[in-house]
C-alpha cells in the first residue's frame, strides 16, 4: 500500500448546533487523486478546509505528512499552506488584481524569485492550463471554465505536494468538463503531487481518481478503487450512483 | 381536551425567554467588543514586526483618504459657515464680537474638526471597507488568501488601519482651515467683523496644545473606522443580503463608537476628569 500523505481520524466537527462530520476518517494516499462524492450539505468541502487547516475540528485529528495540523499555531499553518493548493469552487481569484498578478502572489510572498523569474513560472504554469495569453486580463474577463483553470494555475505554482480541487467541473458544459479534467490528471502527473477531488460528476470521477470515498451523513461509508466502489454493495453507495429517486437515502 | 395552563408557568417561561435574550445580546456585545480587540492586536503586531505592505498602504491612503478630501472640505466648510452665522450676529448685539474668532475656532478645532471629519469619512469608507472585504469573504477570496500562505490582517487590514491613522489627521487639519476660514467669511459678511479682528480672537483662544489633541482624536477615529470596517468585512455571513447587513452595520456601529470615543477623550484631554 503507497504512503499516507494526508489523514482524517474520527474526525467530528459542528456548524452551530449542525453536526457535518461525525467520527469521520479518511486516509489520502500520496501520488494518487482521491474524489470524494457524496450528497449536497454532506461535508465535503469542510473535509478539504479541514486538511488545509481553515477549519479545526471539534474532535478528533487531522495528519498532513504525519503532523497532526490540528493544533498549530497560526504561523505553522502558514508555513504548512505553502506545501498545499488549494482551487476553490468559483475559483476565488483576487479580483483587483490581473491574472498574471494572481497567480504570482505566492511566489512573490513566498519566494525570493525576481520579478522576471516570476514572470516566467507564471506564464509556464499559465501554459501548462492553456490560459498563457491571459496573464494581463482580469479575472472578470474570463468564462467560467477559464477562471477555474486559472485557480488550478494559482493552485499549482508553487509546485505543491497536495492539490485540493473543490468542485471542478460544476456547472460547466460537457466539453469543458472533460478539459478541466484531463488538466487535473496531467498536473497530477507533471508535478508528482496527490489530488484530492470534491466532484458530483460521475464521469470525470471515473476517469480521473484512483480511489474513492462517498460520504454520508458525516462519515465515509465506502472507500476504494472506483470499480470497487462501483460494485459496493451498500445500497446508499448504488441509489447515489444511480442517481435514483427511490432508496435509502433521504430526499 | 386542552389543558388550562397556569398563569404563573407561562409568567415563568416569558421570563426565562427575556432572560435568555437579554443573556444572548449581552454575549454577543462582548464577543463583538472581543473580536475588534484581537483584531485591533493582530493588526498591531504585524505592524510591529514591519510586515507592511507599503505599495497597498499609499494606495489605500488615495482611495480612502484622497478620495474623501472634497466631501470632508465640504461638509466643514458649511458647519464652520453655519456655526459663525448663528453666532456672530448674536455676538455682536451682546457686545463680544471680537470673541467670535475664538469661539468659531476654538470648537472646530477642538470638536467639530475632528468629528465631523471622522463621521464623514465613516460614511464614505468604512461601509466601503466592510463591502470590500465582506464581498470578498463571500467569494471565498480571504479563504484563498488564507490558504496560499497569507494572512487576512496583514493584506486587508493593515493597509487601511495605517492609511487611515496617516489620513484622516490630515483631513481633520484640512477641516479646521476650511471650518475656521468659512467662519471667518461670514463673520465678516454677516455680522462685519474684521478678519484681523477675528484671526486676532482665534490665536488668542487655541493653542497648538488644542490642534494637537484635535488631531489624537483624529487618528483614534481613524483606527476605530478601520477597525470597525475591517471586523465587519471579516464576519459577513451568507452572500449579498450579508454584505449589505455588515455595510450598514459598520456605519452605524462606527458612527455611534465616534460619538463615544469623542465624548470620553473630550473628558480625559480637556480636563473633565
Amino acid at each position: 500500500m503507497a504512503n499516507v500523505i494526508a489523514k482524517l481520524d474520527d474526525v467530528t466537527l459542528k456548524y452551530g448546533d449542525r453536526v457535518v462530520l461525525r467520527n469521520c476518517s479518511l486516509d489520502i494516499e500520496e501520488n494518487s487523486i482521491t474524489c470524494i462524492i457524496g450528497m449536497s450539505g454532506a461535508g465535503k468541502s469542510t473535509i478539504l478546509r479541514l486538511l488545509d487547516g481553515l477549519r479545526r475540528p471539534d474532535a478528533g485529528h487531522v495528519y498532513v505528512r504525519g503532523q497532526d495540523i490540528c493544533h498549530m499555531r497560526e504561523s505553522e499553518l502558514i508555513e504548512l499552506r505553502t506545501k498545499i493548493g488549494f482551487s476553490f469552487q468559483f475559483a476565488a481569484l483576487f479580483d483587483s488584481m490581473t491574472v498574471g498578478d494572481n497567480i504570482a502572489l505566492p511566489l512573490r510572498e513566498h519566494t525570493s524569485l525576481s520579478e522576471d523569474e516570476i514572470r516566467e513560472v507564471v506564464l509556464h504554469t499559465l501554459e501548462s492550463v492553456g490560459l498563457e495569453h491571459t496573464y494581463d486580463n482580469m479575472p472578470s474577463e474570463l468564462s467560467g471554465g477559464m477562471l477555474k483553470r486559472a485557480g488550478f494555475a494559482r493552485a499549482v505554482v508553487t509546485n505543491p505536494d497536495l492539490v485540493l480541487y473543490d468542485e471542478p467541473t460544476t456547472g460547466l458544459d460537457p466539453i469543458v468538463t472533460h478539459l478541466l479534467t484531463d488538466t487535473i490528471k496531467r498536473l497530477r502527473q507533471q508535478l508528482n503531487s496527490t489530488a484530492v477531488v470534491i466532484s458530483h460528476d460521475l464521469q470525470s470521477i471515473y476517469m480521473m481518481a484512483d480511489y474513492v470515498a462517498m460520504l454520508f451523513e458525516g462519515a465515509v461509508i465506502e472507500y476504494g478503487t472506483v470499480e470497487e466502489v462501483q460494485r459496493s454493495a451498500n445500497p446508499i453507495v448504488q441509489q447515489f450512483l444511480q442517481g435514483s429517486e427511490v432508496g435509502p437515502i433521504p430526499l | 381536551m386542552n389543558e388550562v395552563e397556569n398563569p404563573a408557568e407561562i409568567v415563568e417561561r416569558a421570563s426565562v425567554r427575556g432572560l435568555e435574550g437579554i443573556g444572548r445580546k449581552v454575549n454577543s456585545f462582548f464577543e463583538y467588543i472581543g473580536g475588534i480587540t484581537t483584531l485591533g492586536g493582530e493588526a498591531a503586531t504585524t505592524v510591529g514586526r514591519l510586515r507592511i505592505r507599503f505599495a497597498e498602504t499609499v494606495n489605500q491612503c488615495y482611495l480612502l483618504g484622497y478620495q474623501s478630501l472634497v466631501i470632508v472640505l465640504l461638509t466643514s466648510l458649511f458647519t464652520g459657515m453655519v456655526f459663525s452665522l448663528e453666532s456672530a450676529v448674536q455676538a455682536v448685539q451682546y457686545g463680544f464680537g471680537n470673541f467670535v474668532g475664538g469661539i468659531v475656532s476654538y470648537t472646530n478645532v477642538r470638536e467639530l474638526g475632528p468629528m465631523l471629519t471622522a463621521v464623514v469619512v465613516a460614511g464614505r469608507v468604512c461601509a466601503a471597507i466592510a463591502a470590500e472585504i465582506g464581498s470578498m469573504v463571500v467569494t471565498e477570496q480571504v479563504e484563498a488568501l488564507q490558504s496560499l500562505g497569507l494572512a487576512p490582517v496583514r493584506f486587508l487590514v493593515v493597509p487601511r488601519l495605517l492609511a487611515l491613522m496617516i489620513m484622516l489627521p490630515l483631513l481633520t487639519v484640512f477641516a479646521d482651515v476650511v471650518g475656521i476660514y468659512g467662519g471667518m467669511w461670514i463673520a465678516h459678511a454677516q455680522a462685519h467683523i474684521s478678519y484681523d479682528d477675528f484671526m486676532s480672537s482665534a490665536r488668542q483662544t487655541i493653542g497648538f496644545e488644542d490642534v494637537v489633541k484635535g488631531l489624537f482624536k483624529a487618528l483614534v477615529f481613524g483606527i476605530l473606522i478601520a477597525l470597525v470596517g475591517s471586523y465587519q468585512g471579516l464576519t459577513t455571513k451568507g452572500g449579498a443580503a450579508g454584505v449589505g447587513k455588515s455595510t450598514t452595520g459598520a456605519v452605524v456601529i462606527c458612527i455611534i463608537l465616534i460619538f463615544i470615543f469623542n465624548f470620553v477623550m473630550s473628558y480625559f484631554l480637556y480636563g473633565g476628569g
